[in-house]
């Protein structure tokens, strides 16, 4: 059971935990490695690694592969929940972003990169219609983007007629099954937007702005900052990653499926981005935590699998997981645990007293 | 000088959509305003409208429910596991109502004392619920009991000669009639209104602000429970993967219905509308015969925006 | 005391970091109108929310009619006789105006509410105010005004022993002050004790019979209104003895010499229906305008309307003499206006931001999201400004919200100091922060105007105002009441015209 690579492996996450320790992104990782750790003990065959023809095959690499779609959402849905917002349509742009890529590859028997561009131009056209009822009318994040999460199925089934579509063109297929240096291309393409990402917010001074909207919205119009610029880019981001997890998605099945792709991506992806540490209340926000949350997520629904214990019960963990999460951020829970323990050192003073007249 | 009261205004355009959506299948379509027509419209979208009403509450007090969809899936599957288990159908009725009453005063203890959010925890419900319904049972099981296959048809109310009101029909009137009753002649009912339509100051005025919300929830897993129950009288089965996405129609129909999704302002009534115009809409597109299902979608989310962009324009003109 | 309805006594009550109440004693009686005074942070608002059972005390005794109470809820402390009127109508305004009088308390017969009833008892209520309003009207329908009546209405309808009115007449105007005060007088009459809180000083002598002042969570003293001149009166909330008031006369004037040239800023027939009347202000380069009024007095009215916060509906505004419309706060940034606002942590700090981060956005967002300032240059300012503005801390990538109030407030000047401003619009600076941290503040403020800044200065602490300013503007009940410049500014002379009754007011409020 315990070869070199996986002495290696385990030397890799020990290495990234210690390092991590002080991080936000220590405790999701913990848990993930606790996760991963009883896989190692008590699931047999989880840890096997092969390589045939330069390509890795092994449980760890599925849960690479099947949490690519996540991973991409999340990473939108980051910035979105960073600013103190939520995009629910991102499930219903998935399933529209695949249905164009569909139809224009089989049916217009356009190139594949035609085909890829329409579609993201649509999400990003989905994303720009959430922005404007976000940050343009002012409406609620959950109301506005609820419109799009019921109608944009209705539009994915429109585009595709009703139809399952499938596609052979070799390009669009080898977005979610190729292999890309020994790993799922759907790998290269997370590292890519995470790193796009990345460069998108912290080159530029985007991610202050959306970390001080999503802290103290009034606070940062005062100093200046365009609050719905920030909002609107937030929602136009979500669009494009949930356009691209869209064509990760039909890639998958080689398809369009309108009403299966990306069904509870949303909530998957929301769940991903809370475990990752950013609170929904908006305000500093962590990347690579969001992505950690999407593997944690991706490998628990792996190893029920990996247990033989059906798929459709892997919501119950899931949920045990959000309840889980919910409390660990609640300040109120905190306390009221935190009662039963021993004190180890008295709680500094809060700023936040409400006192005065 | 009187002045229209600006919360009845979204009711009103929720009638107005609702009668010209008829007169319109009426003018197209001879059938269309027949009786059985009617009738069926309340019958086929009882559950949905019983849940529908559930949510009413937890929208009214500015909350969110997500798990209605996945409650009624377990509950109807729980039902049929039971009376094929050999339970008398009323006593699993009752017992299905009475988990989901608690799984509902479950959810909403946890937004009472933990300050969760509503959005969080009855995520976390509805994972929960599907995939407890998969562990109660793994495939749909019909209901082969007396109860189900006569009692409920004879309860049935004879109209015309062929034509009656479903046991389900009447459920879901009987249940709009309760909760229209429990919204205007009880504290509860306006303690609903008045934290939705300012928390706080429903505290400062001596409103029982955290017990009124863990009834809330628990009425609505209530309501939730019913509908399966419901669901299981028109299926006659159960089944753990029915009703994925059932919380998002029960939101529609409540937003069309004229509540307003911020809380405080709306009306049980309405949501039986809501829930009728989403009814209307898909017969529409059934009668038509060429036009697909995925208009329906599409026509509500119109609908929804449009909904959405009145109450704002409301609101907004109410503050300025 | 026989008469005595409320007694409190030694009453205490503290939040993390912040003592808001130490050992009050306050007493009302039957029959009377009793002001309760204090500026900012003097703890009316935490004495009114114990009392009303929001709060709950760390020590101290209250009685109402001799027996002790301890109410833990609202509706606990209704069901003792206390009823409240806040500041903010604290009501629900999607309902008619006949529930929320009887909300919580509705007639029922076996659960089933009597709305008959509800609109009969409302119509009473409504009637006791001698008020002429629809009961099933929609509450949000209503003006301000009315939604106070309806909230004193409420109040009366249970059987109050003691009513609290917190600020009730901020958002009214003459008329309907003079409605209320007809209503309250009335109460009084009839026996009710009444606490009054307010900071118009004409409606305290024109209605109260006694004051209580607090200040800092302590109290001053209770005084009989007849008893305490105004200008006594305003010494006390404001921290000085007699002595020191009398003594003020023959104080030494304001050392400052009175600055020449043309103004940056200058405001004329400026205002804001509901908030201030229309001013002139004029500010010049290397000139503090100190802004001197009590709280409520439209100071902070004022400094949002010409950062863009809030739109004028009167006058005009030039800078350098150019007229020009700020119509948001970008718009005043890019104009080189900054504005450290009243309260730091609703409006002023990002609290899970780090120092550098605080002191930085401004900049930055004045540059737009593109242009980022480099890592070096961002870490550059924040050791400038930590150093310049001498703030405590271990370093730039503390989180502000773990700084002290004074420090947070550096951290606040730093970062509208770092976009180079032309005019910075201080709203009391120094609000809640240690007495040293209040000297350094002013210092800076001193340093800032060698530099040649324009700065307009807010601050209740009128020695504050004195020591820094070459010109004081005097604002009460929303209005500019008068100017001082140069030799002329002294505490004295502030306090005053703070104080000088209005003459208008004075025959509607008695009428």
């Amino acid at each position: 059971m315990l070869n070199a690579a996986n002495i290696l492996f385990w030397a890799v996450l020990a290495a990234l935990l210690f390092f991590a320790r002080r991080q936000r992104i220590f405790w999701p990782l913990l848990a993930l490695t606790l996760l991963l750790l009883f896989n190692q003990l008590f699931t047999p065959g989880f840890f096997n690694l092969e390589l045939r023809e330069g390509h890795l095959y092994g449980t760890r690499i599925d849960i690479l592969k099947h949490g690519g779609t996540v991973m991409l959402v999340a990473l939108g849905m980051t910035l979105v929940i960073a600013t103190g917002g939520v995009d629910l349509s991102v499930g219903a742009v998935m399933a529209v972003a695949g249905a164009v890529l569909a139809q224009a590859a089989a049916v217009h028997q356009q190139s594949a990169g035609v085909a890829m561009l329409l579609a993201l131009v649509v999400s990003l056209g989905l994303g720009a219609w959430n922005g404007l009822l976000v940050a343009g009318i002012g409406i609620q994040p959950i109301v506005a983007t609820l419109i799009l999460m019921v109608a944009g199925r209705g539009i994915a089934q429109l585009i595709t007629e009703g139809q399952i579509i499938n596609f052979t063109n070799p390009a669009l297929v080898y977005i979610a099954n190729g292999y890309f240096l020994g790993l799922p291309f759907a790998c290269t393409l997370v590292l890519v937007l995470l790193a796009a990402t990345y460069a998108l917010t912290r080159a530029t001074a985007l991610g202050l702005f959306i970390e001080s909207v999503g802290d103290n919205d009034v606070a940062s119009r005062y100093a200046g900052v365009n609050a719905r610029f920030v909002k609107f880019t937030a929602y136009v981001f979500a669009g494009f990653c949930a356009g691209l997890a869209g064509l990760v998605a039909a890639s998958d099945i080689k398809s369009a499926d309108a009403n299966h792709a990306g069904l509870y991506a949303e909530l998957d992806a929301i769940l991903a981005v809370v475990i990752g540490g950013t609170a929904l209340t908006g305000g500093r926000f962590y990347l690579l935590g969001s992505i950690v949350g999407a593997f944690l997520i991706q490998t628990l629904t792996t190893t029920m699998y990996a247990r033989n214990v059906s798929a459709d019960i892997a919501p119950v963990p899931k949920a045990l997981v959000v309840i889980a999460v919910c409390l660990l951020q609640s300040e109120k829970a905190r306390r009221c645990f935190t009662r039963f323990l021993p004190r180890k050192s008295p709680a500094a003073p809060t700023a936040n007293a409400k006192a005065g007249s | 000088m009187k002045r229209i009261n600006p919360k009845y205004i979204p009711l009103a355009a929720t009638a107005l959509v609702m009668i010209a959506l008829y007169v319109l299948g009426c003018l197209l379509y001879p059938n269309f305003g027949s009786l059985r027509v009617v009738v069926n419209l309340f019958g086929d979208n009882a559950f949905l409208g019983i849940a529908a009403v559930g949510g009413t509450f937890v929208i009214l007090s500015g909350g969110i429910d997500l798990s209605v969809g996945a409650v009624i899936a377990f509950i109807g599957i729980l039902i049929a596991s039971l009376i094929s288990g050999g339970m008398p159908p009323m006593v699993a009725i009752a017992l299905a109502l009475v988990v989901g009453t608690v799984f509902g005063a479950a959810q909403g203890s946890l937004i009472r004392f933990f300050d969760l959010p509503p959005f969080l925890v009855t995520l976390g419900g509805m994972f929960l619920m599907r995939g407890l319904a998969f562990v109660v049972r793994a495939e749909s099981l019909a209901i082969k009991h007396r109860f189900y296959q006569q009692t409920i048809r004879q309860l049935a109310i004879p109209l015309a000669p062929r034509i009656a009101i479903p046991f389900t029909a009447i459920c879901f009137i009987a249940v709009v009639i309760v909760a229209t009753y429990i919204c205007i002649y009880t504290r509860f009912g306006r303690n609903v209104y008045s934290i939705g339509s300012s928390e706080n100051s429903a505290l400062l005025m001596g409103v029982p602000v955290g017990s009124t919300k863990i009834g809330i929830y628990a009425l609505a897993g209530f309501f939730s429970a019913l509908a399966g129950c419901v669901s299981t009288f028109y299926m006659q089965s159960g089944n753990p993967a029915s009703f994925v996405g059932l919380e998002l129609d029960a939101i529609a129909a409540v937003v069309i219905g004229g509540t307003l999704l911020t809380g405080g302002v709306g009306f049980v009534p309405g949501t039986l509308m809501g829930v009728l115009i989403l009814g209307l809409i898909q017969t529409l597109i059934t009668f038509q015969g060429n036009l697909n299902t995925w208009w329906t979608k599409i026509a509500i989310g119109v609908l929804l925006l449009l909904f959405i962009v009145l109450q704002k324009s409301i609101s907004g003109a109410r503050r300025a | 005391m026989s008469d005595s309805l409320l007694e409190v006594r030694g009453l205490s009550k503290g939040f993390p970091g912040v003592r808001a109440l130490a050992g009050v004693d306050f007493t009302v009686r039957r029959g009377e109108i009793h002001a309760l005074m204090g500026e900012n942070g003097a703890g009316k608002s935490t004495l009114i929310k114990v009392l009303t059972g929001v709060y709950e005390r760390d020590a101290g005794d209250t009685r109402l009619e001799g027996k002790t109470i301890f109410p833990r809820s609202p509706r606990e402390a209704e069901a003792c006789g206390i009823s409240t009127v806040y500041q903010e109508v604290n009501l629900i305004p999607d309902l008619s105006v006949a529930e929320n009088i009887c909300l919580g308390r509705q007639p029922t017969v076996f659960g089933n509410i009597r709305w008959g009833a509800i609109t009969r008892r409302a119509k009473q209520a409504l009637a006791r105010l001698e008020l002429d309003l629809d009961p099933s009207r929609q509450l949000s329908a209503c003006s301000i005004a009315i939604q106070q009546m309806v909230a004193l209405a409420r109040a009366m309808d249970v059987s109050a022993k003691l009513l609290i009115l917190d600020e009730p007449t901020s958002s009214l105007d003459e008329r309907e002050v003079g409605e209320l005060f007809k209503v309250i007088r009335k109460l009084r009459d009839d026996g009710m004790g009444i606490v009054f809180v307010t900071h118009f000083m004409d409606q305290v002598y024109s209605v109260t019979n006694r004051i209580t002042v607090l200040r800092n969570g302590e109290l001053v003293g209770e005084y009989p209104t007849a008893e305490l001149p105004r200008l006594e009166l305003v010494a006390r909330m404001i921290g000085k003895d007699a002595k020191e008031v009398a003594a003020m006369e023959s104080q030494h004037p304001g050392v400052q010499s009175i600055r020449e040239g043309e103004p940056f800023l200058e405001v004329k027939n400026f205002g804001r229906k509901g908030s201030i009347a229309p001013l002139d202000l004029s500010i010049r380069p290397g000139e503090v305008v100190g802004l001197a009024g009590l709280l409520g007095s439209g100071r902070t009215e004022t400094a949002r309307i010409i950062f863009g916060v809030d739109k004028p509906d009167s006058g005009e505004m030039f800078l350098d003499g150019e007229r020009v419309t700020i119509s948001s706060p970008r718009a005043a940034i890019r104009r080189r206006i900054a504005f450290t606002a009243e309260d730091r942590k609703v409006d002023g700090i990002i609290p899970n931001l780090s120092i550098r981060e605080n002191i930085v956005l401004a900049l930055q967002a004045s540059r737009g999201a593109w242009a980022k300032l480099s890592r070096a240059k961002q870490d550059e300012l924040a050791d400038r400004f930590i150093k310049a503005l001498r703030v405590k801390t271990p370093g730039p990538e503390q989180l502000i919200k773990n700084l002290s109030g004074g420090n947070q407030q550096k951290v606040l000047l730093g970062r509208w100091l770092a976009t180079e401003p032309r005019l910075i619009i201080l709203d009391e600076p120094t609000r809640g922060i240690d007495v040293g941290a209040k000297a350094e503040i002013e210092k800076l403020i001193t340093e800032l105007r060698r530099d040649g800044l324009a700065i307009l200065f807010i601050s209740s602490e009128l020695e504050e105002v004195v020591r820094t300013s070459q010109r004081v503007v005097i604002l009460r009940d929303r209005k500019k009441v008068g100017e001082l410049a140069g030799e002329a500014i002294s505490e004295h002379a502030i306090m005053s015209q703070i104080a000088a009754p209005t003459a208008e007011s004075k025959d509607v409020l008695h009428a």
